[in-house]
């Protein structure tokens, strides 16, 4: 019957929650690595076996939802990641062979410290916390993903940003060999860029995420580290982050570039205020059936005590 | 079997079939016994039914020339057909997007239409398409005459009206949407130069 959930009957989602409630009382009885021998078989057809692993030492947040995460298909299948293709299939597709390391991070801008540091020493200062989140893309559709990040609040606090640091930019790697996307000249201007205010950028929910369901993260969600603001609209998480300045000016951003009508730089989820090609008030979440109807959508998603307090006297409308 | 018979008793049973597929791959994805319609199977339903009728009016208007430059004359024997497919893809779409993307709710329905300029060219498609296929039998051809002609002449418009529809819902890759467009030039195009050289 057309009636059943796929979420019912895909064994493979079956076995990935199974394997993900597995990973989790792993992590709370004692972090014991090599874990990935528990993904299953089924879900080596997404990500292969061998490139996925366990990230140990993960704590949990406060701030994660009580709402059921989508399932790893869904988080790993349906993504928007132009650097590897615009359908939605595209990135699972083409980022099989993408190898994110090695891997650097180049801080620059308004900042005492500064510099190009490897992957794993950029992430070792901060600790890892599990942080699930809703996700509401712009185009009106939102998942329920559990990531694994590090704090940016904390990222920006440990590179003492100066007085002039207003803004914090992100820059997504160019390259359109390992990234073959970029050659495509509908899509965007790379590299992909976004920013945030400094104030944004220190707020708790801000996290830049290296993992989902207590793994790596999977190359088409941005590996091996992308940004996370959930209270924004999707596009605002940058993913595959090679360079982070902090500015002075307003930086500029990739969708806002590309229309600026359409998408604003603050892009937090209101409801209030539509797209100019389809309305924001209601959002299909992914997961949830042929049937399913789709269900409001909450200002700022539903973050607003956590964030509300920072466009305090910001007309949203015009500063979409 | 002379030709009107092979295209009577096998050519338009096999193309009625062919032309079924798209809804088959569809049903069959659902149950997912053929394959998958993905993470968010409302969308991927919407999508596929659309270019499909996209894709169809490109065929359906492709027979007349296709026929002049041939002369295979029977190939006008299937172009009624072919427009009714064209028909019955662009209503699934519409059906989908009534029913299970907005649910029936008629406030967002009626939002759309009037608000988004995109929904209201893809629906002023589906009209003329509707009035097409109404009009399809040989019985409201011969009443109408030659207000028959003119009528099913939108054909073109409903072309142009599909692929505006596409191209403006597209968010940046505009690419698919561009080659839709050459080939209806190509078509509208050939059937202008016909025009003049005779």
């Amino acid at each position: 019957m057309l009636i059943r959930k796929p979420a019912d009957i895909r064994s493979s989602e079956i076995t990935s929650e199974k394997n993900y409630l597995n990973r989790r009382e792993f992590i709370r009885v004692g972090g014991i690595a090599g874990a990935s021998a528990l993904a299953g078989p089924a879900l080596g057809a997404i990500v292969p076996a061998e490139m996925r692993s366990k990230l140990a030492d993960v704590g949990s947040s406060k701030l994660s939802t009580i709402e059921v995460p989508n399932s790893y298909d869904d988080v790993t299948t349906y993504n928007n990641f132009y650097e590897f293709g615009t359908d939605k299939a595209d990135p699972h597709e083409n980022a099989q062979d993408f190898d994110p390391r090695p891997w650097s991070i180049t801080v620059d801008g308004h900042a005492e410290k500064t510099g190009t540091f490897d992957f794993d020493d950029f992430i070792k200062p901060f600790d890892l916390e599990e942080r699930i989140y809703r996700m509401r893309c712009v185009e009106a559709w939102s998942m329920v993903i559990p990531w694994v990040g590090i704090s940016l609040a904390e990222v920006v606090k440990h590179y003492q940003p100066t007085s002039r640091a207003k803004y914090v930019a992100f820059e997504t790697l160019h390259d359109p060999v390992r990234m073959p996307g970029q050659k495509n000249r509908f899509s965007l201007d790379w590299p992909y860029r976004e920013g945030l205010t400094i104030a944004e950028a220190s707020n708790p929910l801000a996290i830049l995420a290296v993992g989902v369901y207590g793994e790596t993260m999977p190359n088409q969600n941005g590996a091996p580290i992308r940004l996370v603001v959930p209270w924004k609209y999707g596009f605002k998480g940058i993913k595959s982050i090679v360079k982070i300045t902090f500015a002075e000016k307003r930086p500029r951003t990739s969708w806002n570039m590309s229309a600026a009508r359409e998408y604003g730089f603050y892009a937090n989820v209101n409801p209030e205020v539509d797209h100019p090609r389809w309305s924001q008030a209601r959002e299909r979440r992914i997961g949830s059936g042929l049937f399913a109807s789709k269900q409001p959508t909450l200002m700022f998603n539903g973050y607003g005590a956590q964030v509300a307090h920072l466009y305090d006297g910001l007309d949203l409308r015009k500063n979409y | 079997m002379n030709t009107l018979q092979r295209v009577r008793f096998v050519g338009k049973p096999l193309v009625f079939l062919l032309c079924l597929a798209p809804l088959a791959l569809v049903i069959g994805d659902a149950f997912e016994i053929t394959g998958r319609l993905g993470a968010n199977p409302i969308e991927e339903i919407q999508d596929r039914f659309g270019i499909w009728g996209i894709r169809f009016i490109m065929i359906t208007l492709a027979v007349t020339p296709l026929r002049r430059i041939t002369g295979w004359n029977w190939l006008l024997r299937f172009r009624r057909m072919l427009g009714l497919f064209t028909f019955f893809y662009v209503l699934m779409h519409f059906l989908n997007w009534l029913i299970l993307d907005q649910g029936l709710l008629l406030s967002a329905i009626s939002e759309d239409l009037i608000e988004r300029p995109f929904i209201t060219i893809g629906f002023a498609a589906l009209l003329l398409l509707t009035a097409m296929a109404v009009t399809s039998t040989n019985g409201m051809r011969r009443r109408l005459g030659r207000k028959w002609d003119k009528l099913h002449y939108s054909a073109y418009a409903v072309g142009a009206l599909g692929v505006g529809h596409y191209w403006w819902q597209v968010k940046k890759d505009t690419s698919d949407a561009w080659i839709y467009a050459a080939i209806l030039t190509v078509l509208l195009g050939y059937r202008l130069w016909w025009k003049r050289s005779r």
